[in-house]
C-alpha cells in the first residue's frame, strides 16, 4: 500500500468534491479587550513573575519601535521596522519556550529576542551598524542574530527560514535533546515554495518544531485575500500531516496557551505543530512603506482597539499586579534608557575595514587578501572618499 | 589499494566519513535504501541506519533548507541533489542561505558541515536536463566552494576533504565517468587538499587547464598533440572556488600559452574568469591568445550530443592553431 496514512476510505459511487467547508478551524480565544477571561476559558501556565516579564518586553518594544521610527526620519538609521500590534504574537509565543529553544525568526520579532535578554545596547549596536554589532555592520537594521541567546541571525529572504527549522529540529532528535525549534513568518511568506517543501517534510520526519505564523492581513501592500483563496494558512498543515491551531494573535494568553500546548507534542512526541495568530500590522510594513496608499484609516482604527498590550495591561490590573500610574512610569523610563542607548550608538565607530573579507569562508582565501590590500591602498590614496574607514588605516 | 570505480570511491568516502563521525548524515531523493539513483549511496542505510542515510521528499529546495538547518545545528549533512540540473529550485537556499551564513551573523552560525553532492556533464544522450554543467552559477557566489574530481582516487580523497572542510561545498561528479573511470585506490582514510590544482603532466609548449570529466577528453586531446611534437602541460583545476590561481600562472609563465576547456556554454563560462585573470597576471608572459574550448551558447542537445561537447579534436585543433598562432 503506497498511502498508508490513509487507513480507511469512504468509498462513494458518484463524483463527491471536498471543499473548505469540510474543515472547520476554530480560534482560540481567553482574554477580552475589557482584561477579563471569557467564560470558561483555561488560563495557561502563568504567574505574576512571566506576566510581568512579558508585559515589560511589551513596553520595552513600544518604547524602541516608536523612537527607532523617528530616528530613521531623521536620518540617523536608513532603516526600520515595527511590530506594533503583533506583540502578542511573537512574545507570547516566545514566553512559552525553553530558554535554549532555537528562535528562527522572519523580520518582525524584535520582541522574541528583547524577552530572551537582548540587551538594549546590542539592538542599537545592530541599528547603527557600528563595530560592537555582533552582525559586525553586514546588515541592514533589524536583521539581528544572537548565537547566546539562541536567537538565529536574521535573512531577508522570505521563508528560507522554514525548511531549515526542520533541518535543526530533526538535529534534536537525532540527538535525542528535549528542545523544539519555533519559527515564526507572515502569512505572505506562506505563499513561497519553502513554506511548502517545510511543512511537508515536518510532517515525513516528525520533528520538534513549531511553525508560527503571524497573519497580519498585509504582505507589504497585498492584503492576504489577494494572498490566497483558501481559509488562512492552518488548514494547509492539516494536509501534510501536521497538526495545527489558530489563535487571537491579540491575545496573548491564548498565544501563550497555545504554545506551551504545541511545545508539550513537539517535544513529547516529535509532533511538527503550526499555529496561526490571527493580528494586524498597525505600523507600516517597514519604513519605505506608507500603508495610507492601500487601506482606510477606519480600518485601522478597528483594530487598534483590539490592542494586544492594553489588553494584557487591563489583566495585569485586573489581577492586582499593575497600576495605571506603574504604566506610565515603566513607559518613561523606557523611553529615557532607549534614547540614552541610541545616542550611545551613533558615536560608535564603523567596523574596521579588516571585517569586509572575515567570515565569508572560515578563513580567507588568498584572492580575498590580494582584494583587501588593493582596497586599503585605495583607501589611502583618496581617504576623504572613504571617512567610515580611512582613519582607522593611518593608525596601522 | 583496490580497484573501484567513481561511483564505488564516492560510496567508499561517504563510508568512512560516515563511521568515522556520528555527525555525518546522508539524505536526498531515493538514497536511502534503494542506494540513489546511481547508487552512490549504497548499503549506508543498511550499515549506519535510517537515521543518517535516507529518503526525503522531491523537494530540492527543502532538502537544501534542512541540510543548512542541520548543518548550524553543528552536523555535516552531506545532502544529495539527483541530477545537477535539478538543483535550481535550491538556487536560493545555496546562494542566499549556505553561502552567506557564516557572513551575515559575524560568524555566530555557519553552516560549514555542509556538503552538496551532484551529477553534472554530458554525454550520457541526456538531453537538455540531465546533462548540464552548472558550474559558473555557482563560481560568482562567494562563501561557496566548488570542488569537481576528474578520476576514482581524486573523488575520494576531494570529497572526504569536503565532508570535513568547515565551510559549505558543492561537489559536481562526472556522471559520464561514474562506470566508466576506474582506478587504484586506498582503501583507508586520505584528504585531497582543497583550493590546489594538480598538475597532471609536465610539458613546455602550452598549458591546457579542466577539471572533472574534461581531463579525460584532454587527455587523449594532448596525446594527439604530443604525437605532433607539441609538449603539453595538463593541469587539473580540481577546485574552481576558490581557485589556484598560482599553479595555472606558473605554468602560463612557463609554457606562454593557454588552453581552457569545459562543457558549460561559452558566455559566461568559467574559462572566461581564467582567462581574465591570467591575461592580468601573465600578459608579457603569452605568445598567443588563450584559448577556449567550450560547450555551445545553446541548451544542451540531445540528437547533436557529440557535435555539442568539446570533444578531443576539437581541442587538439585549437592546441596547434594556439602554437601555430
Amino acid at each position: 500500500m503506497s498511502n498508508s496514512n490513509q487507513p480507511e476510505v469512504r468509498v462513494v459511487h458518484t463524483p463527491t468534491f471536498i471543499d473548505g467547508s469540510d474543515l472547520e478551524t476554530p480560534i482560540l480565544k481567553i482574554l477580552q479587550q475589557d482584561g477579563t477571561l471569557y467564560e470558561g476559558a483555561a488560563l495557561p501556565d502563568i504567574d505574576q513573575a512571566l506576566a510581568l516579564k512579558i508585559y515589560d518586553t511589551f513596553l520595552f518594544i513600544r518604547a524602541l519601535d516608536e523612537r527607532m521610527v523617528a530616528a530613521q526620519r531623521q536620518g540617523r538609521i536608513s532603516f526600520y521596522m515595527t511590530e506594533i500590534g503583533e506583540e502578542a504574537a511573537d512574545i507570547g509565543s516566545t514566553a512559552a519556550m525553553a530558554s535554549d529553544d532555537l528562535i528562527m525568526a522572519q523580520y518582525r520579532e524584535q520582541g522574541a529576542l528583547a524577552f530572551r535578554g537582548f540587551p538594549l545596547k546590542q539592538f542599537m549596536h545592530q541599528l547603527f551598524s557600528n563595530e560592537n554589532d555582533l552582525g559586525k555592520g553586514r546588515q541592514m537594521p533589524i536583521h539581528y542574530g544572537s548565537r547566546d541567546l539562541n536567537y538565529l541571525t536574521i535573512s531577508s529572504p522570505l521563508a528560507t527560514q522554514l525548511p531549515q527549522a526542520v533541518g535543526y529540529a530533526y538535529g534534536y532528535k537525532l540527538e535525542q535533546k528535549d528542545n523544539c525549534v519555533i519559527c515564526y513568518f507572515g502569512e505572505g511568506a506562506a505563499s513561497e515554495g519553502d513554506f511548502h517543501a517545510a511543512i511537508n517534510m515536518a510532517g515525513v520526519f516528525k520533528v520538534p518544531v513549531i511553525f508560527f505564523c503571524r497573519n497580519n492581513g498585509y504582505a507589504i501592500s497585498t492584503p492576504s485575500s489577494e494572498q490566497f483563496a483558501g481559509d488562512g494558512i492552518a488548514p494547509r498543515a492539516v494536509a501534510y500531516g501536521v497538526k495545527a491551531i489558530r489563535v487571537d494573535g491579540n491575545d496573548v494568553l491564548a498565544v501563550l496557551k497555545a504554545t506551551q500546548e504545541a511545545r508539550r507534542m513537539a517535544v513529547e512526541n516529535n509532533q511538527p505543530v503550526l499555529i496561526e495568530a490571527m493580528t494586524y500590522r498597525l505600523g507600516a510594513h517597514s519604513t519605505s512603506d506608507d500603508p495610507s496608499g492601500y487601506r482606510s484609516k477606519k480600518e485601522e482604527e478597528k483594530w487598534r482597539e483590539k490592542d494586544p498590550v492594553q489588553r494584557m495591561k487591563l489583566w495585569l490590573i485586573n489581577q492586582g499586579w499593575w497600576s495605571e500610574a506603574r504604566d506610565a512610569e515603566e513607559l518613561d523610563l523606557k523611553r529615557k534608557n532607549v534614547m540614552a542607548a541610541m545616542k550611545e550608538a551613533e558615536q560608535v565607530p564603523a567596523p574596521s575595514i579588516d571585517e569586509l573579507v572575515t567570515d565569508v569562508y572560515d578563513v580567507p582565501p588568498q584572492h580575498l587578501v590580494d582584494q583587501l590590500s588593493e582596497l586599503k591602498a585605495h583607501i589611502r590614496k583618496y581617504p576623504d572618499a572613504y571617512p567610515k574607514t580611512a582613519w582607522r588605516l593611518n593608525d596601522e | 589499494m583496490s580497484n573501484m570505480n567513481l561511483l564505488q570511491a564516492i560510496n567508499n568516502a561517504l563510508e568512512i566519513a560516515m563511521s568515522k563521525d556520528d555527525k555525518v548524515v546522508c539524505f536526498g531523493e531515493d538514497v536511502g535504501h534503494f542506494g540513489g539513483v546511481f547508487r552512490a549511496t549504497s548499503h549506508l542505510q543498511e550499515k549506519f541506519g535510517k537515521s543518517r542515510c535516507f529518503n526525503t521528499p522531491l523537494t530540492e529546495q527543502g532538502i537544501i533548507g534542512f541540510a543548512n538547518g542541520l548543518a548550524t545545528q553543528g552536523h555535516k549533512p552531506v545532502a544529495e541533489i539527483q541530477f545537477a540540473d535539478y538543483i535550481f529550485p535550491a538556487f536560493d537556499q545555496i546562494v542566499n542561505e549556505s553561502a552567506k551564513y557564516r557572513y551575515r551573523s559575524g560568524n555566530q552560525f555557519d553552516v560549514g558541515g555542509l556538503t552538496i553532492r551532484s551529477p553534472y556533464g554530458g554525454g550520457i544522450h541526456g538531453g537538455l536536463y540531465h546533462s548540464q554543467s552548472p558550474e559558473a552559477y555557482f563560481t560568482g557566489t562567494p562563501g561557496l566552494k566548488v570542488v569537481i574530481p576528474r578520476n576514482p582516487y581524486q573523488a575520494k580523497g576531494l570529497l572526504l576533504a569536503s565532508i570535513r572542510d568547515n565551510n559549505p561545498v558543492i561537489f559536481f561528479e562526472p556522471k559520464r565517468l561514474y562506470r566508466a573511470s576506474t582506478g587504484e585506490v586506498p582503501e583507508g582514510d586520505y584528504e585531497i587538499p582543497l583550493g590546489v590544482a594538480e598538475v597532471v603532466k609536465e610539458g613546455t609548449d602550452i598549458t591546457i587547464l579542466g577539471w572533472g570529466a574534461q581531463m579525460e577528453v584532454l587527455e587523449k586531446a594532448v596525446a594527439l598533440a604530443e604525437k605532433d611534437g607539441i609538449s603539453c602541460e595538463l593541469i587539473d583545476l580540481r577546485t574552481l572556488l576558490p581557485w589556484d590561481v598560482n599553479t595555472v600562472v606558473d605554468s602560463v609563465k612557463k609554457t606562454g600559452r593557454l588552453l581552457i576547456s569545459h562543457e558549460a556554454p561559452r558566455t559566461g563560462g568559467f574559462a572566461g574568469e581564467i582567462s581574465a585573470t591570467i591575461q592580468e597576471r601573465c600578459f608579457l608572459h603569452l605568445e598567443s591568445p588563450i584559448s577556449r574550448v567550450t560547450g555551445l551558447d545553446t541548451p544542451f542537445p540531445l540528437a547533436h550530443d557529440k557535435e555539442y561537447m568539446p570533444d578531443h579534436l576539437k581541442n587538439y585543433e585549437a592546441i596547434k592553431q594556439s602554437v601555430q598562432f
